[in-house]
């Protein structure tokens, strides 16, 4: 027996997945464009071994399998997974992380819906722990071709110092941390480009566009995109105003790294993120300021991911500390 | 003039579905051949039968009366004769029965004898109970008592006349407000009066302009301060709390009546009903009941209380495909359990539906906690929470997060992308928990009447032991009298509890003799004359009842409180010896003597 | 090596003071666990647990005695719940002591009732009213349809009904979950 609401909105989980895959695709446009096409082959690994673990676990669970996969979820934690990582490493990391983040941190939760954690950000955190070298080397923009990445991909060439650049907050790092100079000195770099590091603030770029779709497309709400970037613009702001010469501009923080692809695309994960309006905001502050403490004192030049696990440790206490008032609570009367 | 307008959280803008509908002038629906008329109108209060089978009723003519406070007469919406009283299923998702009038009409129409009602020379309670007498009831679908509406609160500012009707497909409001303006203004007067209300809104969504001219019209050319205001089309502005927001900015929490804020609002059906009743003396026996969905001739019909939903669909004339009817809007309606279910005063729609207007929703997925339906919800409450928990039946978690404030209108499950029936959930754990709660009352009850019979138990056999030592001390007294001295040593410890020469204790004696020997005769009159299987079954009965005695006083014993000096029965009657007398009546007087 | 040996033992010292201090000061009267079982128990005393009355089978489950399993009123819900409250594993309701059956009432049959008062001694929650050698009648709301009555009426004119169902007491049901099984 089916009971009311006999009509529904012609709304589906995998109409939302699909619209964030193809906000996705500006980012990956400018990837392409200004890094090589590797990136495409790691992606097409990734969707097939995400595709793959999720039928498979889910046959395991007894599932509808062709429902589960039709939602579209592994996908774009699969996407989210290879544009995390440098767009070189060998195809077997990603099979790793991919493999981690469907079945370990995804499915052994309960499925969609039950997992507490980001699974893209578990499975990048897992690899930069365990291959911290191979994790760290990215190609400089226009750098390589195709053929090279190729082979790097699924050849396992390892030529790394010849091919690859330490990415523009890796640089800055060392360059600090080495006493190389002050920021303008270390900004001398090849690596880096006006705001960031050279190239990648294109694709910085695509991603900003990708997140206006989304919000434009109602996919997400404003909370967490913006409340991130405040919450990573004020707080390098803050040590910036204090020192300019040793900490870098809140611009280079927001067009370096993942900050962009973060803003829009990971802190906006309603799963394992915070719900309630004020939780939003909460949570997704917290995350840009941890981002910016471990990029600016931590041992990793990326902070991101493991600001969003340990956020994610907190969804549950912010979520029921700020319940919004219900209907007749606020009070009598608004003016 | 123009009123600020306020904004409620959340809600939804289905397709609206007016034009089936809305074009088609109310008719009145034709007599049917039996008139089913419940004397149960909502969940609440059922009215008391006040006729029989066979009885000849007049149109008007009251046969159910008000019970209880929330009770509403209930009238014989056309002559004819009462042909039976039974059970028969209501409107209800359930479908389960309810007892009903079934009258035959006689198609003459005669009237009860009835005139107006000047209800400003009555006072005001006298003119709650005649509106409670004419049945009449908020018309906008809980069918919630005006009277008792009307009789909550004091200073009032602000009248509200819901005419926002959002459901889709609905339009019998729009029509009667197309129609009928100036009686529902009259109506909205009356009200306004019985009140003594400061000003009059009347909330029309803006979909509706013909309705809103109309009452326009109708309002200019009264005195009264009414101003109709055109709200935005949003589902669920229709919702009473939701439009007095609309109009006023005022939010009634949970639980609590207008009222209580200075608000009242009634819905124009209801306005209506109220100018009949008034003006005309007529009780409240018909209402307006759109008929559309996929339906070749939908429409608006004046249909009698009472009147099988079956012999309306002729006149809508459903379309192929049709698999259900749902009685109300696609939004918070339900699909018909039974087509016998006649029409009652809170019916405002009925929907043909079809596998095409209605399709079957598509599987429930997992939840992604995307938060959609938070940012549907007029009540403001956190859907996905309430549902993690209705589901998991941690009901005590979705009470805190507030699961009696959703109306149930159906937004949330409107949006969801994992296509979750929400609101089955909500309604799942309302019911189950008003469930436990009943049952928590009947234990807690049971548990109270329990320990106290057993301390009555213990109590009686105190008393009784107490009495046997008196009576065993009396005896030595006598014995002592006629010069026996043994007996002095004996019975030293019961000598304080007894005045040895009490008269009294000799006639308890004699009494108790007498009552132990009609006892006896009682049981053998009883087993006299029985057939030989009659007996044995008897003998078997008695032994049954000896172990159960038996273990009934290793009971007592058990869990007997020591306090032989309980205080002494507030009845101090005098000692009964029958132990079966003993204990006559007691139910009753048990509980009154706890208080 | 001293030292620590008189610290160690001037610490046991302090703390079982404490302890003896605040097993006396902060002592609980009754025993809680059993009030807490008794809460559970859905109080139809109607002894089919092998105690006479849910408090006493409170007792002996918090005692130790009884199993968890005895109660067919209280059914397989009241069983988790015990389960969870004592931290035992569930296990099915133990059929020497019955089956979980419908709530019912008992309902004199008053043609053929003589009288004798019997049922009304065996009520367990005096829901039964009537006088010697009168017609005696249950009163409904108050009967627990714990079926003591049955067995000692000589003319044998009771019987258990089941309750019906209202639209008072009607419950939405679980909201079955849909998993399309792939074709």
């Amino acid at each position: 027996m089916i009971h009311s609401p006999y009509i529904r909105k012609p709304a589906s989980v995998s109409s939302v997945m699909l619209t964030v895959l193809l906000a996705l695709i500006p980012g990956i446009a400018m990837y392409v464009w200004q890094v090589g096409a590797g990136i495409l082959v790691n992606l097409l690994i990734a969707t097939i071994v995400a595709v793959a673990a999720e039928a498979l676990v889910l046959k395991l669970r007894g599932r509808p399998v062709l429902l589960g996969i039709g939602d579209l979820s592994a996908v774009v934690t699969a996407w989210l997974i290879v544009l995390c990582f440098p767009p070189i490493v060998p195809w077997w990391i990603t099979v790793i992380a991919v493999l981690v983040a469907i079945i370990a941190v995804k499915h052994l939760y309960g499925g969609l819906g039950q997992n507490p954690f980001n699974p893209a950000m578990v499975a990048y955190c897992a690899m930069i722990v365990a291959y911290p070298s191979l994790m760290s080397q990215w190609p400089p923009a226009g750098g390589l071709d195709f053929q090279t990445q190729l082979g790097l991909i699924l050849g396992g060439m390892r030529d790394i110092d010849a091919v690859t650049a330490a990415t523009a907050l890796d640089a800055m790092r060392t360059g600090l941390r080495t006493g190389a100079g002050t920021i303008d000195a270390v900004m001398t770099q090849p690596t880096f480009g006006t705001l960031g590091g050279r190239g990648y603030e294109w694709i910085a770029l695509g991603y900003l566009v990708g997140g206006l779709i989304l919000l434009f497309r109602r996919t997400i709400t404003w909370h967490m995109p913006v409340a991130f970037i405040v919450g990573l613009a004020s707080t390098a702001c803050l040590f910036w105003l204090f020192n300019p010469a040793q900490f870098a501009s809140p611009l280079f923080h927001l067009a370096s790294g993942g900050a962009m692809l973060a803003a829009f695309f990971i802190v906006t994960d309603p799963v394992s993120g915070a719900t309630t309006p004020r939780g939003k905001l909460i949570f997704a502050a917290g995350i840009g300021i941890l981002a910016y403490l471990i990029r600016a004192f931590g041992a990793f030049p990326e902070g991101i991911a493991f600001a969003v696990l340990l956020m994610n440790m907190c969804v549950p206490l912010i979520d029921m500390k700020t319940q919004p008032p219900v209907f007749g609570q606020r009070s009598r009367k608004l003016p | 003039m123009s009123a600020r307008l306020f904004s409620f959280h959340g809600g939804v803008k289905p397709e609206h579905h007016k034009n089936e509908s809305a074009g088609s002038p109310i008719r009145p629906a034709p007599l049917p051949t039996r008139l089913i008329v419940p004397l149960r109108h909502n969940t609440r209060a059922v009215a008391v039968c006040r006729v029989e089978p066979g009885q000849t009723v007049l149109k008007g003519e009251r046969i159910g009366d008000a019970e209880g406070v929330l009770g509403t007469a209930v009238h014989a919406p056309a002559s004819g004769t009462v042909v039976e009283i039974r059970e028969h299923p209501m409107a209800h998702p359930s479908g389960l029965a309810t007892t009903c009038v079934v009258i035959e009409p006689d198609g003459e129409e005669r009237w009860v004898p009835h005139q107006p009602y000047d209800h400003l020379a009555s006072d005001r309670q006298s003119t709650l109970n005649y509106l409670r007498d004419s049945g009449i009831v908020g018309m906008g679908g809980a069918a919630f008592p005006s009277h008792v509406k009307l009789g909550a609160g004091s200073g009032i500012e602000t009248l509200v006349l819901n005419g926002a009707e959002c459901e889709p497909w609905i339009t019998c409001d729009d029509r009667l407000m197309r129609e009928r303006a100036v009686t529902i203004i009259d109506g909205a007067i009356i009200l306004f009066e019985l009140i003594g209300a400061r000003r009059i809104l009347v909330g029309i969504e803006d979909n509706k302009p013909e309705a809103i001219a109309a009452m326009r019209a109708a309002a200019a050319d009264c005195k009264a301060p009414i101003e109709v205001v055109a709200v935005p089309t949003r589902y669920p502005a229709g919702g009473e709390k939701q439009l007095i927001r609309v109009l006023t900015g005022i939010e009634i929490p949970h639980g609590k009546l207008g009222g209580e804020y200075g608000v009242q609002c009634f819905n124009v059906g209801t306005a209506h009903a109220v100018h009949r009743a008034i003006r005309h003396g007529e009780p409240l026996l018909s209402r307006v009941v759109t008929l559309t969905g996929n339906a070749a001739q939908p429409g608006n019909y004046e249909v009698l209380i009472g009147t099988p939903i079956a012999d309306l669909l002729p006149l809508m004339q459903p379309k192929p495909g049709t698999d259900r009817y749902l009685l109300g809007g696609p939004m918070m309606g339900f699909a018909l359990p039974d087509l016998s279910v006649p029409i009652v005063k809170g019916s405002n729609c009925i929907i043909a539906a079809s596998q095409a207007l209605f399709p079957e929703p598509e599987p429930e997925l997992a939840c992604i906690r995307c938060g959609e339906c938070a940012r549907a919800c007029p009540a403001d409450l956190q859907p996905f929470e309430l549902y993690w928990y209705s589901r998991s039946r941690n009901f005590g978690k979705a009470q805190e997060y507030h699961l009696f404030d959703c109306i149930e209108c159906g937004c949330c499950a409107f949006v969801c992308p994992s296509h979750i029936p929400l609101v089955d959930y909500y309604r799942f754990a309302k019911t189950e928990i008003w469930a436990r709660e009943r049952e928590n009352t009947a234990a807690s009850q049971a548990r109270d009447r329990f320990e106290f019979r057993n301390y009555r138990i213990e109590r009686e056999k105190a008393e009784k032991a107490a009495r046997l030592a008196a009576k065993a001390a009396e005896t030595k007294a006598k014995l002592a009298k006629t010069g026996e001295p043994v007996a002095i040593e004996k019975g030293g410890d019961d000598k304080p509890a007894v005045s040895s020469d009490d008269p009294k204790k000799a006639l308890i004696a004699a009494a108790l003799a007498r009552a132990k020997q009609q006892k006896a005769e009682v049981e053998a009159r009883n087993t006299t004359d029985l057939p030989p299987e009659t007996a044995a079954e008897i003998a078997e009965i008695d032994a049954r009842r000896k172990s159960l005695d038996l273990s009934s006083k290793a009971t007592s014993t058990a869990s007997s409180t020591p306090n032989q000096a309980s205080p002494p029965s507030v009845e101090s009657k005098l000692p009964q010896a029958n132990d079966a007398a003993d204990s006559t009546g007691t139910a009753v007087h048990v509980n009154e003597e706890r208080k | 090596m001293m030292t620590a040996l008189l610290i160690m033992a001037g610490i046991a010292v302090v703390l079982g003071a404490a302890l003896g201090y605040a097993s006396i000061r902060f002592k609980v009267e009754g025993d809680p666990l059993v009030e807490k079982i008794d809460a559970i128990l859905p109080q139809t005393q109607c002894g089919q647990c092998g105690y006479p009355g849910c408090k006493p089978y409170a007792q002996a489950i918090a005692n130790g005695e009884a199993d968890i399993n005895q109660c067919p009123p209280g059914g397989e819900e009241g069983i988790r719940h015990l389960a969870d409250l004592l931290g035992r594993e569930f296990k099915p309701l133990s059929e020497e002591h019955g089956v979980e059956k419908p709530k019912s009432v008992a309902l004199i049959d008053e043609q053929t009732c003589i009288g004798c008062t019997l049922c009304i001694q065996a009520c367990p929650v005096d829901a039964i009213v009537g006088a010697a050698k009168q017609m005696h009648t249950v009163v409904e709301p108050l009967c627990t349809g714990c079926e003591l009555c049955i067995a000692p009426c000589p003319v044998d004119c009771i019987t258990m009904e089941p309750v019906q169902e209202t639209v008072e007491t009607w419950k939405w049901k679980y909201p079955v979950i849909k998993i399309k099984e792939e074709a």
